[in-house]
């Protein structure tokens, strides 16, 4: 009875304290402006939409949520066609030199950003990437790559070798062995890896703020992040653009938490 | 036969190459050249938009600068205060989670999914959402604590010692889940035997946490530790929305100095030789918890 109610109120506070301070920002965005000026503040929305209206008509919200889908949506696509292969003959091929090349990978998923900043910056300058949606999505393909690499090369590890024995007698290459036999099975490897690239493309900030400074090209994290008024801090505004950008993030999590959960703890594990 | 068999090895070989090579082409281009041309840029005195100075070699005077950089001695503080206080706090909680989520509960799909929230977060909008409850006319803190009585409002974020508070707090709200799917992962491999053994020997439920469960969750919570203490070194989204590094220097951390000398001044070879510290740093403390966490950890566990 008594474990029953330490787990009732576990439970109950710590999905509370999860959800609460998203679930304000949640109400403040269908307040009106009279609403979150009152003093004290009210604590229920009148249910009005004009900070949807304005983030949308007058900040150019739409823009926003363009860059980032097409950063977070070529992000996760380029790393994961660069992570399949090289996670593949990882698991499964010998190659010559492959603690060097573990230790290089485990050695970069240690890097603080601001280790590579100056240097990335100075090279897409080079290449004439900043301001382009691509020259953020290139180091960020590099910077998910060894999580990547280590989730599919542990899902790898887990089928059953006995189909690709088969078909490597049958006459087939590593690619064609990969591509026919191996990639089927490992669907739910790959699909956990791309949401978590999905995930770290959607909110990364700080290459955002350093490569895209034109307000047209930036993702909405930046937009966030640099969101003010005129005079005053504009919150209502600030929480209605701040639900778009989390929403998507809120229906992946309810509908692939349990890729989420096997993913980071096979991530963390293995990295 | 050996022969045509060594051929097969060498096409095996040639094919693994081919996989590997584009994604040791990126890292090496955006991750491993940047960070040697990091330490390069570190030995000279460079500043970016005024390409009429040039560069010039000075060797290490960039890092006995930083050795006497009062300044830079206030980030390591704050940083490092940062990193203990909030990883503590972020096992602690992670533990709790880890032991609400383990058991077995009708909805625990939801729940896990609901703990998930804070960490699928942009931190960006973490940190504006912190803000908010903080802020000193709307903010929800104030509302919960004064009510109507909004001449007691407090701006939370003017005082040093609590802006610091809070930018924990929004940090331990925003990664203890990560925390607690580790330790999770921890919890799962203990075998139910042995809490049956302990209650047969009539040992209490705290007696049994304490005694079985914390022991063998030790290599859990030194990942976690491990992982957290890396990315808590590296805080800055946090910062750079709530408080640019103020009031005074009270919130300054090393990573939001290194931006600061590098983007807003302009300080090439100075800020190369600030990042280049922490990531020395970084790199020294992995090396350390990886020693007591065991290499062996690493190749034993699966998923």
């Amino acid at each position: 009875m008594n474990r029953r109610l330490f787990l009732a109120l576990g439970i109950v506070s710590t999905v509370g304290l999860s959800l609460w301070p998203f679930l304000w920002f949640l109400l403040t965005s269908f307040k009106s402006q009279a609403e979150i000026e009152a003093s004290p503040p009210t604590w229920w929305p009148s249910g009005s939409l004009s900070f949807y209206r304005a983030v949308l008509f007058d900040h150019h919200l739409f823009d926003y949520v363009a860059n980032s889908v097409v950063v977070a949506g070529s992000t996760t696509l380029l790393a994961l066609l660069i992570a399949i292969p090289a996670a593949y003959a990882l698991a499964r091929l010998t190659i010559p030199g492959k603690q060097g090349i573990l230790a290089v990978l485990l050695c970069v998923s240690m890097f603080p950003q601001m280790a590579i900043a100056g240097p990335v910056w100075r090279l897409l300058d080079a290449l004439g990437g900043l301001n382009h949606r691509w020259g953020v999505v290139l180091p960020y393909v590099a910077l998910t790559l060894p999580l990547a690499i280590w989730i599919l090369a542990s899902f790898f590890k887990e089928l059953p070798p006995e189909l690709e024995d088969a078909a490597r007698v049958d006459g087939c290459g590593p690619w064609t062995t990969l591509l026919r036999i191996t990639l089927p099975l490992a669907a739910p490897g790959i699909f956990t890896a791309a949401i978590l690239i999905l995930i770290y493309a959607w909110n990364e900030f700080f290459f955002a703020l350093l490569i895209l400074t034109q307000p047209e090209r930036q993702t909405l994290p930046v937009g966030i992040a640099l969101f003010q008024g005129e005079f005053t801090m504009p919150w209502g505004e600030l929480a209605a653009a701040s639900v778009v950008a989390t929403l998507p993030l809120i229906v992946v999590v309810l509908l692939c938490q349990r890729w989420i959960v096997s993913g980071l703890s096979a991530g963390a594990v293995k990295g | 036969m050996s022969f045509l068999g060594s051929i097969a090895r060498h096409r095996e070989s040639l094919a693994a190459w081919t996989m590997v090579a584009p994604a040791l082409l990126v890292t090496l281009v955006f991750a491993l050249y940047p960070v040697l041309d990091s330490f390069w840029l570190s030995l000279h005195h460079i500043f970016v938009g005024i390409p009429s100075l040039g560069r010039s070699f000075i060797g290490l005077e960039n890092y006995f600068n930083l050795l006497h950089d009062p300044v830079a001695h206030q980030a390591l503080l704050v940083t490092l205060a940062f990193v203990v206080l909030s990883t503590m706090l972020e096992l602690a909680c992670g533990l709790v989670i880890a032991l609400v989520i383990h058991e077995r509960f009708r909805g625990r799909g939801l729940v896990r999914a609901a703990i998930l929230i804070p960490w699928a977060i942009p931190t960006v909008v973490a940190s504006q959402l912190w803000r908010y409850i903080f802020n000193d006319q709307y903010g929800f803190a104030n509302l919960v604590l004064f009510g109507d009585r909004v001449t007691e409002y407090i701006p939370w974020l003017a005082y040093p010692g609590v802006a610091f508070m809070i930018i924990v707090l929004a940090d331990v709200w925003k990664t203890s889940c990560f925390a607690a799917l580790l330790i999770l992962a921890g919890l799962q491999v203990i075998s139910d035997d042995l809490y049956d053994a302990a209650k047969v020997d009539g040992a209490g439920a705290w007696q049994r946490f304490w005694h079985i469960t914390l022991p063998l969750l030790k290599p859990a919570l030194l990942l976690a530790l491990l992982f957290r203490t890396m990315d808590a070194f590296r805080v800055f989204d946090l910062v750079f929305v709530m408080t640019q590094g103020g009031p005074g220097d009270a919130t300054q951390v090393l990573q939001f100095y290194g931006y600061q000398t590098l983007f807003t001044e302009g300080r090439l070879g100075y800020g190369s030789a600030v990042s280049v510290a922490v990531f020395l740093m970084i790199l020294s403390l992995s090396l350390i918890y990886l020693r007591a966490i065991g290499s062996n950890l690493l190749e034993r566990r699966r998923t």
